[in-house]
């Protein structure tokens, strides 16, 4: 599923596809409203594309490519960190 | 995912992740410079420049079904996250019919939400199931 791509010297980034919603509203609310779009179960995980090492290659992948399948998606502080 | 380069992850894999797992990691290592992805995902540390360690079960819908955050110097439990979607593999199997109570894995029995369930877990279901 993820399509191999090639790289040069640049750092590839991802990041969200489609609409994000904007941090604040153009009119300001009289509540103050998070800033953060709120995750939640039962609701569909927000898609993305990201850069990525599989196998040897490097790809990019599309979260909405694995409808069909079961995703585990993990994040972690970063890499040589130890647990 | 993390915040780390690509680049990074292949070094990583080579160096030291090759050698706990057989062929290396088997599965894409994504990379999220910069936390864009993990921020709507409610993971980034903006304050620290990293992700912590959240976990997401998305389904075959894409839709969310679970997940856990713990901060950076707790792993996870990686069998928890495998029961967890056999526990959502069958519940959508058999389209909501049965659900797996506390403690559930597979062979251990499942419940059949309805009418006559209702003030009858106690007969059907004992305690110590929700223990390993």
């Amino acid at each position: 599923m993820p399509e191999e791509v090639k790289l040069g010297c640049a750092r590839p980034t991802g990041g969200p596809v489609g609409e994000v919603p904007a941090a604040e509203e153009a009119a300001p609310r009289q509540e103050i409203k998070e800033a953060k779009q709120m995750i939640l179960i039962g609701r569909k995980a927000p898609d993305f594309t990201a850069p990525g090492y599989h196998q040897g290659k490097f790809v990019n992948v599309k979260l909405s490519d694995y409808l069909g399948k079961w995703v585990l998606l993990c994040f972690y502080p970063g890499d040589f960190t130890f647990v | 995912m993390s915040v780390d380069s690509v680049f990074v992850h292949k070094i990583w894999n080579e160096q030291e992740l090759s050698k706990m797992v057989e062929g290396g990691i088997p599965f894409p290592m994504l990379s999220d410079a910069g936390g864009k992805v993990g921020a709507i995902y409610g993971v980034y540390d903006d304050e620290a420049g990293v992700e912590t360690r959240g976990r997401f079960i998305i389904d075959p819908d894409g839709v969310i079904q679970g997940f856990e955050v713990l901060t950076p110097p707790v792993g996870r439990n990686v069998s928890e996250a495998i029961r967890q979607i056999q526990a959502f593999q069958l519940v959508r199997e058999t389209k909501g019919a049965e659900a797996t109570p506390s403690g559930w894995k597979p062979g251990k029995p499942t419940l059949k939400p309805g009418p006559e369930l209702v003030g009858n877990v106690w007969q059907e279901w004992k305690t110590k199931l929700a223990f390993d």
